[in-house]
């Protein structure tokens, strides 16, 4: 055995051995070049305190010349984010359809349902183009898989699509009032499973902004949906059938905030790249305008231009915060502390 | 893809014990689960893997540059290569306090950088203890395969030898797999818009030879073979080598316990799996889908109900 110098060291092996501390301090510094294959010094430190600076970098994490672990997505920006948008406020647009067609509210529930068509048809529009090969969009329907919540939203698609169809169609022409009902009801069950089962594509991956998101997303992405459908409503009915709308978006507005703070406080210092960067930019201006347009829809009664502008600020946060989200996953896909940093505390915790 | 089973006799088959993926993939009978074993120590960074790879499964080019690390132009695993050489140059300077050059940060004892023995380290009459790691690295063939449940059309599929395959003929290009892998192995090919990887060299194996990369190993630091086979010989081999006073020896990837129920291709390590890019603790993201989707079918309910409410709320009078 060659003489290292530091002999205790030289049986230091083993997982259990890097960054020692009480604290994520992989967070606190991005291997680069040069520090390709190069531990940083092992000092041990005890009893630091959460959040505590310290002078000198410790050994947090490694990396290979600074290369990502993972590979970033290559999902396309707008497609994908605006997507996960776009199915947002299409399905809850048809579950607010729904409810407004059940309690008689015509020019609300024929809005949500053209909202709910136009919306669903970008979508399956940005998905296919998102596609590298977009003329075998037709494969997603080859097999059925609960193990890919993209084979499951495809399904979802496959039946959401031509019932939400049927429903605007109906409500527009004024034709077949019973098979539109139908259609109306079965698009506003399938709706919220189209706005929610979104934060599981993003959460079943190895993504580490994300995959740890897995909890709350969900939550997140409903409240979301649910302030986008009722901003739109806002925006697009007069104020005396909108009200409907108004509680649906104030309901779905707290919601969203508060499945983000959640979010965020659970995840502690991995909630990083959803704080940082352009990331950071857009998850702090959805937010303002979540705020914004929370409170000027409690407040703007039966003033059309307010209920309007709330409108817009509600649709805008949602989109932001989709778009937010997904830069913030590419983000910790990125950088290779976001993927070995935790996975080096989770082997320390368990030895 | 012919499921049936193959006529050559490739080894004993596994203990009923052990979790079989490929039975669970609807192979009745099937050969032994084949694989990789990779053992790093005896790794000459010569790039015949590299090589013999992309000449048998005529796989494109994928850049000609220099990338300034160490003997490494091809930087990483991805979509044309499927067989990627790491180079780790540890140089240990001696401990000069407030020296310069590109050691460890300040105030770090200098031979911080080092804790492991490796079979190259340099001199010892010198005492420099400075070495130069190479490692094949390949796509892992997990028992717990992430890309292979993610996938949506049913384009990545489980052979009857264990390995994990994209079946061009399918794959639509909608890149599921390429976030869902724990290892970052699996990439896009933008001319083509599909997603490829290793195959184990499916089309070799079913024609009884061994993958293209263990053939070309001048060192065979590339061993194949069936996975148990492999996994005992790993298991003597880093005996061997942590008796012989290299400590910093581990394989990686050989637990069937782990977070992707062990790997179809694993390796012996010389160091942390992260100074290869390795991830230290893999999990496969589909373990926690049932949480997930849990989750979803309350959000979705909770996102009817809310619906159900706010119409409500006029009638019950209330100003939310």
């Amino acid at each position: 055995m060659t003489s290292h110098g530091g002999d205790d060291q030289a049986k230091d092996v083993g997982p259990a051995d890097a960054g020692r501390s009480a604290q994520p301090g992989w967070l606190m510094r991005t291997g680069g070049p040069a520090d390709a294959g190069r531990r940083e010094g092992r000092g041990r430190r005890r009893g630091g305190q959460r959040g505590e600076q310290l002078m000198v970098p410790r050994a947090e994490f490694q990396s290979y010349y600074g290369r990502p672990v993972l590979k970033e997505p290559v999902w396309k920006t707008p497609d994908v984010p605006g997507y996960l948008f776009l199915g947002g406020l299409a399905g809850a647009s048809s579950a607010m359809a729904a409810s407004a067609h059940l309690a008689g509210n015509r020019e609300l529930s024929r809005m949500a349902k053209t909202a709910a068509l136009g919306a669903i048809s970008l979508s399956a529009a940005a998905l296919v183009h998102d596609l590298g090969r977009p003329a075998r969009f037709l494969n997603m329907l080859r097999v059925f898989k609960v193990t890919s919540p993209m084979s499951v939203g495809s399904w979802l698609l496959a039946a959401y699509g031509p019932v939400a169809g049927a429903a605007a169609a109906s409500a527009v022409t004024g034709r077949l009032p019973r098979a539109g009902a139908a259609a109306t009801a079965a698009a506003g069950v399938l709706g919220p499973a189209i706005a929610t089962y979104t934060a599981a594509l993003l959460a079943d991956t190895a993504v580490p902004a994300w995959h740890d998101a897995h909890r709350e997303m969900p939550y997140l992405f409903a409240g979301s949906a649910a302030s986008a459908a009722g901003g739109l409503a806002m925006l697009a009915v007069r104020p005396a059938h909108a009200g409907q709308a108004v509680r649906f978006a104030v309901l779905g507005a707290a919601v969203e905030l508060t499945a983000k703070s959640l979010l965020l406080r659970r995840l502690g210092p991995a909630a990083e790249p959803y704080q940082a960067g352009l990331p950071g930019k857009l998850m702090e201006t959805a937010e303002v305008l979540t705020a914004a347009g929370l409170a000027g829809a409690v407040l703007a009664g039966r003033n059309r231009a307010a209920a309007a502008v709330s409108g817009v600020a509600l649709l805008t946060a949602s989109a932001l915060t989709r778009f937010g989200i997904f830069e913030a996953g590419l983000a910790s896909a990125r950088d290779p502390k976001y993927t070995v940093g935790p996975q080096r505390e989770r082997l320390r915790q368990r030895s | 893809m012919s499921t049936e089973p193959a006529q050559r006799d490739l080894g004993p088959a596994e203990p009923a014990a052990a979790f079989d993926p490929v039975a669970h993939a609807g192979h009745a009978s099937h050969p032994p689960r084949m694989g990789f074993f990779t053992d790093t120590s005896v790794c000459i960074g010569c790039k015949a893997c590299e090589v013999a790879c992309k000449e048998w499964n005529a796989v494109p080019e994928d850049g000609i540059e220099l990338s300034g690390m160490s003997y490494d132009n091809t930087v990483g695993l991805g979509a044309s290569t499927w067989r990627h050489v790491a180079f780790i140059e540890q140089i240990v300077r001696p401990a000069t306090p407030g020296g310069g050059g590109p050691g460890p940060a300040a105030g770090a004892p200098a031979v911080g950088g080092l804790s492991t023995g490796g079979l190259s380290t340099g001199d010892p009459a010198t005492g420099d203890a400075s070495r130069w790691l190479m490692s094949s690295d390949v796509c892992k063939h997990c028992t717990h395969a992430a890309c292979l449940d993610v996938c949506p059309t049913g384009a990545l599929m489980r052979t009857e030898f264990g390995s994990v395959v994209v079946q061009p003929d399918v794959c639509n290009g909608c890149g599921y797999c390429i976030p869902a892998c724990p290892f970052g192995v699996i990439d896009r090919r933008k001319e083509d818009g599909r997603a490829w990887k290793c195959t184990l060299c499916y089309d070799r194996l079913s024609g009884g030879l061994e993958p293209a990369c263990a053939k070309a190993c001048p060192t065979d630091s590339i061993q194949f073979g069936p996975l148990d086979e492999l996994r005992e010989r790993a298991a003597q081999r880093v005996g061997d080598l942590q008796d012989a006073g290299v400590a910093g020896a581990r394989l990686y990837g050989a637990d069937p316990d782990d977070g992707i129920g062990g790997a179809g291709a694993f390796f012996l390590l010389l160091d942390e799996p992260e100074v290869y890019g390795l991830p230290p603790d893999p999990v496969v993201t589909t373990r926690d889908l049932p949480r997930m989707w849990r989750h979803v079918a309350t959000a979705g309910a909770a996102l009817a109900a809310g619906a159900l409410v706010a119409a409500l709320g006029r009638r019950a009078g209330g100003q939310v």
